[in-house]
């Protein structure tokens, strides 16, 4: 499946006072058997005085972009065309899930995909005993790991409801989760924070989804913005699997990713750090559109 | 029983008990006192009691007159404690050192190949030498610098070594430091109040010293300086600030070396190149002596909760631009589970066993050690595997000797097995012992004793191109029980000299060049934005309080004078104070004391470009306030009080004057101190002056202004409203008028940077030389109300230009 994809990002500034940097991951990637960029332009308007691009340690395209005068508003945009191959669903060759931590033991690998990075709490992600409880309840013995990412992924999805009003970009998944409503970053952190505490290695994807559903089936939760969902280790030989708590379902064909890390922080798409006296305002919008229906 | 050698040396060696199985630094394992420390001791147990106190007291003082402090971390962030110094040092024969430093010298090769595979190749954990859970989960492993090579080449600069001696007598690593190791500087301050305690010759002249050791650091840093590629680029020292617990040898070492002391906010990055930013523009920096921990350098990149980085200092690391003592993530290597694979590594990296070992340890995340460590747990400090704390800073989350040490519950057996990876057992060694004068509560240092007191040795490294240099001696944490656990500073700990003695008369060093060398007239340096900042309102503020104290005086006087609080003229000046936010109510007003803690937190952040005196002079200021003159009554009383506090800011005043060097910085100071007075007696003037001011309101502007007996030379006749318009605007010779404060403006605003902008004057100037040619020509009777307050808003303007063209 080809897709066009067009991303506005906008940002005013009350009140600015200085010189301001940004980090920006908004670039998608090439995977070798999931996606495929055909073309694509970021453009960050004012123009930076200075733009460099990078890889970060999880392979993600970082864009530095620094003004030397204050900025009143920045506005991101992204036209992206891409092609998402379709992934195959094989047998389970995940290990029991008691059986996990050997196979991690076995791996002395420190690269961006070793799922050494994903076992422990991370910035966004601390160890939350209630999400802990709530994951050991979830998964019955004898489960492979990926039965059990799948038991949690759908116990959350019936567990907490998709509220765009509830939280804001900055709830931890504590209180998303003792409130059980969030969007997609909540749903998100939530599931990464039970997968770890079951020892299940497991990071945050931030990406797109399909905005109109083809036809016949319903329209997916938080596919008017950009979309969030989780990935986790299955053993050394299903590797990485990635599930979208929002929608309680693999993320399939309709998803596309764009960039991968152990929580929000590691993959925010704007992180700017700007001297202001005032507050800021942002507006999003985003449209993932078939070619061939564009 | 003491042994027979201390028979000799009176009764202060009486309660000298040694413990059986733990090594003593003075005697031997036979009870014979070790020859390296005879001599001092000979010398030591001649002196009287009362004279030994007094020589403790002499290093005390010196201590306390020097302002050295560091900050405990308690519920007050800013509360400050004395210098804990240990009066005795610990003494080392030169030979048994020098064993020591070619062992560290090893370690020191050995912790650069680590951590440069670790960033690098990460050779050590593929191939199983280190498991990589533990590197992936440790906070100090910065994942942004892996693939970073750092600027100059090296990882690590300065490093330093905690060491103890264990019972055999041969010598332990306890811990590595390299995050930013702190110390060098109060190694510094050690030497000098010890020398004050034990001035003579001998043993001085046999002791070597510790400046060689900062000239090779100095040349260090020079030398990185320039390793980015800019031969302008200069070195500065990053500090957190002044609630860190080391900040006041932040400011001495940056004196010492003639560094910049930064903050976070002193600094931005353009073009992957660090810069200052400082009144004269942002100018680049090469090498920065980092003093706050990795993770707080760059909120972009790193911890985003950080207030105290800089956002793009990881860029500028990544390009090679800017070099870090030591490099972004080095801290890695002080987890205290690496010791346990360091032995190992040493093998496999160089080829050869430790030639010091580190503390033995195990990491509980293999079955094999975690059997080990549950069947020992006895005699094991039990703790957390990532945690970057010394062995013997025992948390909560600990076990020692086989007891929980708190905040768990259960058996230490599951405790361990549940914990596992996150858990390490480290011998619980017994440290060798040191003497110490001991006093218990209550007892004068008189009445003091020496026991002997667990002990570790701090050593510093520096890399130089040939090879690592030592610091030699300087740095010893002494218990303060007998338990090893009690030896941190921030539980009651005590740090001593360490004086590595020669058998030979040791030639002397100081930062000062050689003979012969030619005379180098080193530049006064660039002062950063935010230290003229801070002068900048040091300077209003003390001229805020001053100006506050003469009215609340002026106050006081009146109603001790006429004993009626309901006289017309005190209830214009409670007003008028009102309108400053003082309530006069209390003798003592609090808006006064905020303006005081104001001026000293504005002082406190360049301590550095202040003399010892000026500081001391803010100190004195403000604990008199709040302390001998808290409780002071109206009338009389308080009136006397603030007498006593102008003529306190009057000394600061005097100092600031006579003795501070006139570089950039002294010119924010006065230009603040100007604007202040300026407004101020623009402020009076508008209060005092008008037609329905009360009888005597007049003559109390004059005398506020502190210019009664001008006013009586100059115009022999009553006050009228021109009089003191004239007196107290106008007069270019009066020091208490706007036009003399106009003028000080003006000549200040000259001589900054930029004053001339191709030919125009600078903005600031273009604000100041309006107000200053209105005040030379006008008349008085053309100074109305509305004039008045005309000046009073160009002044906030000249403020805000002055903010603008220099202080961001």
């Amino acid at each position: 499946m080809i897709y066009d994809i067009a991303l506005t990002i906008d940002y005013d500034y009350a009140a600015p006072s200085d010189r301001s940097r940004t980090l920006v991951r908004l670039m998608a990637p090439s995977l070798p058997g999931e996606q495929q960029v055909l073309s694509q332009r970021l453009t960050l308007e004012p123009r930076p005085d200075e733009q460099r691009e990078m890889e970060d340690f999880f392979g993600n395209a970082t864009t530095t972009a620094v003004w030397h005068r204050p900025i009143g508003a920045l506005a991101l945009t992204l036209a992206l065309k891409i092609e998402r191959l379709v992934p195959v669903e094989g047998a389970d060759l995940s290990p029991l899930l008691r059986d996990l931590d050997d196979a991690l033991a076995g791996c002395t690998d420190l690269g961006p995909d070793s799922p050494h990075h994903f076992r422990g709490p991370s910035a966004r992600v601390p160890e939350v005993a209630e999400i802990s409880a709530f994951a050991r309840k979830t998964v019955g013995k004898g489960m492979t790991t990926r039965q059990a990412i799948e038991a949690l992924g759908g116990a959350l999805h019936q567990a907490m409801a998709f509220d765009a009003e509830a939280t804001s970009v900055e709830t931890g998944p504590a209180e998303a989760f003792a409130q059980r409503s969030g969007v997609c970053q909540d749903f998100a952190h939530v599931m990464i924070a039970g997968l770890r505490a079951l020892g299940i290695p497991a990071g945050y994807v931030s990406g797109f989804l399909r905005t109109l559903p083809p036809p016949g089936e319903p329209r997916l939760e938080g596919a008017d913005a950009m979309h969030a969902w989780v990935r986790a280790w299955a053993g050394p030989v299903t590797g990485w699997i990635e599930f979208d708590p929002t929608n309680d379902q693999p993320a399939g064909v309709d998803y596309i990713t764009v960039a991968r890390g152990r929580d929000y922080r590691d993959v925010s798409p704007v992180m700017g750090v700007m001297r202001t006296t005032g507050g800021q305002d942002s507006r999003h919008s985003v449209d993932v559109v078939p070619a061939d229906e564009s | 029983m003491p042994p027979s050698a201390v028979k000799k040396t009176r009764d202060i060696f009486a309660d000298y008990g040694l413990t059986p199985g733990v090594a003593d630094e003075l005697f031997d394992g036979a009870g014979q006192m070790r020859p390296v420390w005879q001599r001092f001791v000979e010398r030591f147990a001649r002196l009287s009691v009362t004279d030994l106190a007094a020589r403790f007291e002499r290093g005390n003082a010196y201590l306390r007159d020097t302002g050295v402090y560091y900050r405990q971390y308690t519920g007050d962030p800013l509360a400050e404690r004395d210098w804990p110094l240990a009066p005795i040092p610990v003494i080392l024969h030169d030979s048994e050192w020098d064993e020591i430093c070619t062992g560290l010298e090893q370690r020191a090769d050995l912790l650069e190949a680590v951590v440069a595979d670790l960033y690098g190749p990460g050779r050590l954990v593929s191939e199983g030498h280190l498991p990589a859970s533990l590197i992936a989960g440790s906070p100090q492993w910065l994942r942004p610098m892996v693939g970073v090579e750092p600027a100059g080449g090296h990882f690590l600069h300065h490093l330093a070594f905690e060491i103890g001696r264990s019972p055999d007598g041969s010598w332990l690593v306890l811990g590595d430091r390299l995050e930013a190791p702190s110390g060098a500087g109060f190694a510094l301050e050690n030497r000098m109040a010890t020398g004050r305690i034990f001035p003579e010759r001998f043993p001085r002249a046999y002791i070597h010293r510790l400046a060689s050791f900062f000239l090779d650091f100095r040349a260090t840093l020079d030398r990185l300086a320039t390793a980015g590629g800019n031969p302008l680029a200069g070195a500065a020292i990053l500090t957190p600030g002044p609630s860190n617990d080391t900040y006041y040898e932040h400011t001495y070492i940056a004196r010492y070396l003639g560094l910049m002391l930064l903050e976070g906010e002193d600094l931005l990055v353009e073009n992957g190149e660090a810069m200052v930013r400082t009144i004269e523009g942002p100018k680049p920096l090469g090498v920065l002596w980092r003093r706050i921990d990795a993770s707080f350098a760059d909120p972009l990149e790193l911890n985003a909760e950080s207030h105290i980085g800089t956002p793009g200092l990881v860029e500028a690391a990544r390009q090679g631009k800017l070099a870090m003592v030591n490099a972004l993530g080095s801290g890695v290597l002080e987890m205290r589970a690496m010791m346990a694979f360091l032995p190992r590594i040493a093998q496999v990296l160089l080829g050869q066993p430790l030639a010091l070992p580190n503390i033995a340890t195990w990491w509980c995340g293999g079955a094999k050690e975690r059997a080990y460590v549950r069947q020992n747990a006895h005699k094991m400090l039990i703790g957390p595997a990532s945690t970057i704390d010394l062995p013997f800073d025992v948390t909560a989350r600990s076990a020692l000797g086989g007891q929980f040490a708190g905040g768990v519950e259960g058996k230490l057996a599951d405790w361990i097995e549940a914990q596992g990876a996150a858990l390490v057992g480290q011998e619980a060694v017994a440290l060798s012992t040191t003497p110490a004068w001991v006093t218990e509560p209550g007892e004068t240092l008189a009445e003091g004793r020496l026991q002997p007191r667990p002990m570790t040795v701090r050593v510093f490294a520096t890399r130089t191109p040939q090879g690592w240099r030592f610091m030699k001696g300087g740095y010893a944490r002494i218990g303060r029980s007998g338990d090893a656990t009690a030896l941190a500073m921030q539980k009651g700990g005590s740090v001593a000299d360490v004086w590595i003695v020669s058998d030979r008369l040791v030639p002397k060093v100081s930062l000062q060049p050689s003979a012969g060398a030619p005379f180098r007239r080193a530049s006064p340096g660039v002062v950063p934005a935010r230290a003229a900042d801070n002068l900048f309102w040091l300077g209003r503020y003390i001229e805020r309080t001053e100006d506050a104290a003469r009215l609340i005086r002026a106050y006081h006087l009146r109603l001790a004078a006429t004993d009626n609080s309901a006289d017309p003229l005190l209830r214009r000046l409670r007003a008028f104070l009102g309108g400053y936010g003082v309530d006069i109510a209390q003798p003592m007003p609090d808006a006064l004391l905020d303006r005081i803690s104001v001026a000293r937190s504005c002082a406190a952040k360049v301590r550095d470009r202040f003399s010892v005196d000026g500081w001391a002079a803010v100190v004195d200021l403000d604990r008199t306030a709040k302390t001998t003159l808290r409780d002071i009554k109206p009338g009389d009383d308080a009136a006397r009080a603030m007498g006593v506090l102008v003529r306190k800011l009057s000394g600061f005043s005097g100092l600031v004057q006579d003795n501070m060097y006139r570089f950039q910085g002294w010119r924010f100071l006065t230009l603040g101190r100007a604007l202040e007075r300026a407004d101020a007696l623009t402020a009076l003037l508008h209060g005092l002056t008008d037609a329905e001011a009360p009888e005597g309101a007049l003559d109390l502007a004059v005398e506020v202004a502190d210019s009664v007996i001008t006013h009586r030379r100059r115009y022999s006749v009553e006050t009228s409203r021109d009089t003191v318009i004239d007196l107290l605007a106008l007069d270019a010779d009066n020091p208490r008028s706007v036009l003399f404060q106009m003028q000080v403006m003006r000549a200040q605003a000259s001589a900054l940077p930029n004053a001339m902008d191709n030919g125009r004057l600078s903005p600031l100037l273009r604000g100041i030389v309006p107000l200053d040619s209105l005040l030379s020509v006008v008349s008085p009777d053309k100074i109305d109300a509305d004039q008045l307050l005309h000046i009073r808003a160009e002044l906030a303007g000249i403020s805000d230009l002055i903010t603008a063209a220099y202080l961001r």
